[in-house]
């Protein structure tokens, strides 16, 4: 494009000479590859980066190859051929195909290219027509157009890469190295988000960063806090940083929907869907793995959305999320996606199958890693009317072996709850009574760790109670359940030792009759919020399992999420816009004392961000817990210093205040003064500003309603 | 404190006002008959009837003889307060929003609404002592572009007239030449539609109500913003405390959309505040719709409040009340 630059009205008249329309439909211009014509583009993030190249507006165009070569007279019937292979595909653009032909001989040059609507078809059409055979001197080569473009652009000669000196990263850990040993979180509210310190001991928030618009969907921690992912049309992008966070990456996949790290964070898992142009064909899926830190896509899969729909008990429609399901605890070595029939297990030196070929189990519709271990626990419902029974088994990978199987008769429905430790797996196993009418449930208790991984079998004190939740204590031996067809549940607490025996389940107690219908265990165990949300207005209850004590009882009204903070220390408490009033979010003590209260219009996501699993051994953590006291008089100190500082502060801030009202008292005072005598002229002379100093006097006023003297006789 | 409730409306209450002397309550609704209430026990001693429409605030000059009305029909009229009886009709060509008698109660400012292709406009006209001698004429016209103007006030000596409305803006016009004196700050100032406007016993000060969730506190004479108050609903209405340093708002969620919520989520709560620190220190609940109507009793010792509800609540204190510490 020359360079040049005209005024807008002899444009106008230009066009007008020349009979062009200037009433364009800018969104409608696509601009070739790398010309922006002089115009900035005031996306900054688009603008700065060339690293990734999205879409350059031909991303929907083929190149169809090798196709004879024919007269004009054969033409029509050429492209009629052509038109009609490709538009079983997708919908062909209106004059969207278009075959050059040779202005000589007017013979056409072999070649063609077809236009459509979406990208989504074009890359379809490349698929499935390559090597497509139109007879036998003639097979199709299929290119996306970019494609020549990106080829066409390789230099002829080597030139060696450019070795960039090692320039140290910032330390993305920063954060945990807070003096005050704090934690962070992000929110997002209307079009802001912001992650904030949560300063508990002064009461309040303290902003590390915050920008608008920084997301398009939601944003994400790293599973170990490392990084935080943010969602646009163009793909994610992770963020992070020593003090502040800058854009580390960014993962090239239009139109995400859904992003999954991996435990260990290495990886990202990326999807997207995309509305087929035929309407009877499922949606198209597209999913890629990438490294976390180079960027690279390590693998992607592509294919129709009934491929990735399989699981959930009945098959439900709609992908399950996460479609891959990451295992072996935070090494992130494998990961397994569920089949019909089948489940795939990948590993991730190769991002293959394992032994290239996937886990071959009739019916399978669900499994689920350990959280630590290799080990995958699978469940195979009933068929053939009872005939067969349901099957949970656990199979070790890589090896494949079935370490325990269990067989399970007359179950309808199977739900598998992993401790924290991989050390228990509990089965919530629905099982229809003898008349097939009603359900009943009861629980298969796995101990993972002990040789032969005995199972016991649970049954609540009244089986036919229906289970509301189900929460095992994080790197504990207990576990919760709410239980109960009441309006009022019961809560029960059970632990996988006995007093007497190790290896026997007891339960602890029940607490009858609770205003609860979800559980939310600290993460260093101990404690427990019995939340009620939804129906129950947001009730908490703050319980010290230990000592099987209540230590608080609140209420967050309308509170839609609650999340303990990576250390057990605090609870957050949110209402999110799913409500239109009192939105914002709460943070408490873990003993349930409300610290303070942030209300923010519009809002969306609360979420601590993780920590990492401590460095210190077993043993160091003992040896901490048994000189407590040494350790904490530090604290102790630090806290008194902030809480004398506080009140302090909170003091001198009062007073100021008072000065600055006095101050604004006597100048109006004055004001008032000065103006009394025009006051009363307005008044026609009425003398009464004393008056407004208002006194009430109170008058008694006895009254003798009625007055009578009667004699009584005595007898 | 048991609230005395006093059921005389048929429709949400729009505004409440005491006379001078703190014995007589005037109440305004939405059912076109303004009602006068003992303010201690909360009997009704009469209506005035005669508007045609809702009837959106009022004043009581200070020797409470006179009321002053104005009404959605589009008319403000002039009342005898002790036989109810209607000694002048003002006609204008939109519905009248607001009244206020200046000191000395010779000059009323009247603010007319947006309608048709009116645009708002604040009215100053001459009362005279004699109803009789009562004329249609306006000393002054301000025509507003910006909005419905929903409160209008005059400042110190009546050399001044304070408006605030629907753009969120406050005013300080002259009020010999109609002439804009003073804008309130964009920045610091209010961000959506102002409901109420109140101003202090000595008029040295006003506040604000607004349905951005904040009441704030201005100077009259500077328009300096002084104090914020910050609550979790729009406010509808506002009041000031004459005898302690407390502020009282009154709102809650959008009457459109109180069916589809819990009455507690409303919070249809008067909400007190201390004036100086501007914290939180109670509320008053009871009304089972938001509260578009809030006055202080002159002694300070009890206080009303009138919600889309139709109920007026009379409130006496506690002695508690007056020795609240924070």
């Amino acid at each position: 494009m020359a360079a040049e630059v005209m005024l807008m009205n002899e444009i106008e008249a230009k066009a007008a000479s020349m009979a062009i329309d200037l009433n364009i439909d800018f969104n409608s211009i696509q601009l070739p590859r790398g010309e922006d014509c002089g115009i900035v583009s005031d996306d900054e993030d688009v603008y700065h980066d060339d690293q990734l190249e999205f879409d350059s507006g031909f991303g929907n165009v083929i190149v169809v190859d090798n196709l004879p070569v024919v007269p004009r007279e054969k033409f029509e019937k050429l492209e009629g051929v052509i038109r009609k292979i490709y538009s079983q595909i997708g919908v062909i653009k209106e004059d969207g195909l278009w075959m050059p032909v040779d202005p000589e001989t007017k013979k056409t040059l072999g070649y063609c290219f077809i236009e459509y609507n979406t990208p989504q078809e074009a890359e379809l059409a490349k698929e499935k027509t390559n090597g497509y055979k139109l007879d036998r001197a003639h097979i199709f080569a299929v290119n996306m157009f970019d494609d020549f473009d990106k080829y066409m652009r390789v230099p002829d000669e080597w030139a060696p890469p450019e070795i960039k000196p090692y320039t140290p990263g910032e330390n993305l850990q920063k954060w945990l190295t807070d003096e005050k040993a704090r934690d962070q979180f992000v929110i997002r509210a209307g079009t802001d988000t912001e992650v904030l310190w949560n300063d508990a001991r002064q009461s309040k928030t303290e902003l590390v960063y915050k920008r608008s618009y920084w997301t398009e969907s939601f944003v994400q921690w790293s599973p170990l806090g490392t990084y935080l992912a943010t969602v646009h049309r163009q793909g994610a992008a992770v963020w992070g940083g020593a003090n502040t966070f800058n854009r580390l990456m960014r993962y090239a996949h239009p139109q995400v929907k859904l992003i999954d790290f991996s435990p260990g964070e290495k990886f990202l898992v990326t999807y997207s869907s995309h509305e087929p142009s035929n309407p009877h064909d499922a949606n198209r899926v597209v999913i890629n793995i990438f490294d976390v830190r180079t960027g690279k896509v390590m693998r992607d899969f592509k294919g129709s959305a009934d491929e990735f729909t399989i699981g959930g008990a009945g098959g439900v429609a709609g992908v399950s999320w996460p479609v891959f399901r990451w295992g072996g605890g935070k090494e992130d070595k494998y990961f397994a996606k569920l089949g019909k029939n089948m489940i795939s297990v990948y590993e991730t030196e190769t991002f293959s199958l394992i032994d290239k070929k996937s886990l071959k189990v009739e019916n399978v519709v669900d499994f689920s890693w350990s959280p630590t271990d290799p080990i995958l626990a699978l469940f195979v419902p009933e068929l053939g009317g009872g005939n067969q029974p349901a099957r949970v088994s656990l199979v070790q990978i890589p090896s494949k072996v079935e370490l325990r199987q269990k067989n399970l008769f007359s179950v309808s429905d199977c739900k598998m709850y992993w401790q924290s430790n991989g050390e228990y797996l509990a089965v919530k196993a629905d099982r229809y009574t003898k008349t097939k009418k009603s359900t009943y449930t009861g629980f298969e208790l796995f101990r993972i760790k002990e040789r032969d991984i005995p199972i016991e079998v649970l049954e609540l004190d009244n089986k036919n109670d229906k289970i509301i939740a189900f929460a095992w204590e994080p790197k504990g031996h207990r576990f919760a359940v709410i239980h109960g067809d009441n309006p009022r549940p019961d809560i029960s607490f059970y632990s996988m030792k006995s007093s007497h025996n190790l290896g026997r389940v007891s339960k602890l107690t029940t607490l009858k009759g609770k205003q609860a219908n979800a559980l939310f265990w600290s993460p260093g165990g101990r404690f427990i919020v019995l939340a009620g949300l939804k129906g129950f207005n947001g009730q908490l209850e703050f319980f010290n399992v230990d000592e099987l004590e209540t230590m608080a009882t609140a209420e967050h009204f309308m509170a839609t999420d609650i999340e303990w903070d990576p250390t057990g220390r605090y609870v957050a408490t949110a209402v999110t816009s799913v409500h239109e009033m009192e939105n914002g979010f709460n943070i408490w003590s873990f003993h349930g004392k409300l610290l303070y209260r942030i209300l923010k219009d519009h809002f969306f996501q609360f979420l601590w961000r993780p920590r990492p699993p401590s460095f210190l051994s077993a043993e160091k953590e003992e040896e901490i817990l048994k000189y407590l006291k040494k350790y904490s008089k530090k604290y102790d100190a630090e806290d008194q210093d902030v809480s004398m500082l506080l009140s302090e502060q909170d003091r001198e801030k009062r007073r100021m205040l008072k000065e600055e009202w006095e101050k604004w008292i006597s100048e109006w005072r004055r004001a008032s003064e000065e103006e009394k005598l025009e006051r009363h002229r307005l008044r026609d002379g009425e003398a009464s500003d004393e008056e407004e100093e208002y006194e009430a006097k109170e008058v008694e006023v006895e009254e003798i309603l009625d007055f009578s003297e009667e004699v009584l006789f005595e007898e | 404190m048991r609230p005395i409730l006093m059921k005389g409306h048929e429709r949400p209450l729009t505004f409440l006002k005491y006379n001078r002397d703190g014995d007589l309550l005037f109440s305004c609704a939405k059912d076109h008959t303004p009602t006068v209430w003992f303010a201690d026990n909360g009997e009704r001693l009469g209506t005035y009837r005669g508007h045609n429409g809702a009837v959106w605030s009022c004043d009581v000059s200070r020797d409470s003889m006179r009321l002053i009305t104005g009404s959605a029909d589009q008319t403000v009229k002039l009342w005898n307060v002790q036989t109810g009886s209607q000694l002048y009709t003002f006609n204008f060509g939109s519905p009248a929003r607001s009244v206020d008698f200046s000191v000395g109660d010779k000059l009323a400012v009247i603010t007319t609404d947006p309608f048709m292709e009116l645009t708002s406009a604040i009215h100053v006209k001459r009362i005279a002592r004699d109803p009789a001698e009562q004329t249609e004429k306006s000393e002054l016209v301000i025509k507003g572009p910006q909005g419905r103007i929903n409160r209008a006030v005059w400042g110190p000596l009546n050399r001044t007239i304070i408006s605030a409305g629907e753009d969120a803006i406050i005013r300080i016009w002259d009020s010999e030449t109609g002439k804009l004196l003073r804008e309130a700050d964009k920045e610091s100032g209010h961000k959506k539609t102002i409901t109420s406007l109140t101003k202090s016993a000595d008029g040295s000060h006003f506040l604000t109500g607004s349905l951005d969730k904040s009441a704030k506190l201005w100077d009259t004479r500077t328009l300096t913003l002084i104090k914020t108050y910050v609550t979790e609903r729009p406010v509808n209405a506002v009041a000031m405390s004459p005898l302690l340093d407390h502020v009282v708002l009154g709102g809650g969620q959008d009457a459109s959309a109180v069916t589809t919520t819990d009455h507690r989520a409303g919070k249809f709560e008067a909400k007190f505040f201390d004036k100086i620190l501007q914290e939180e220190i109670g509320g008053v609940k009871g009304h089972f719709g938001p509260i578009n109507a809030l006055a202080f009793n002159p002694d300070g010792k009890s206080f009303s409040s009138g919600g889309e509800d139709g109920y007026v609540r009379l409130h006496h204190f506690d002695p508690d009340y007056f020795n609240i510490k924070i």
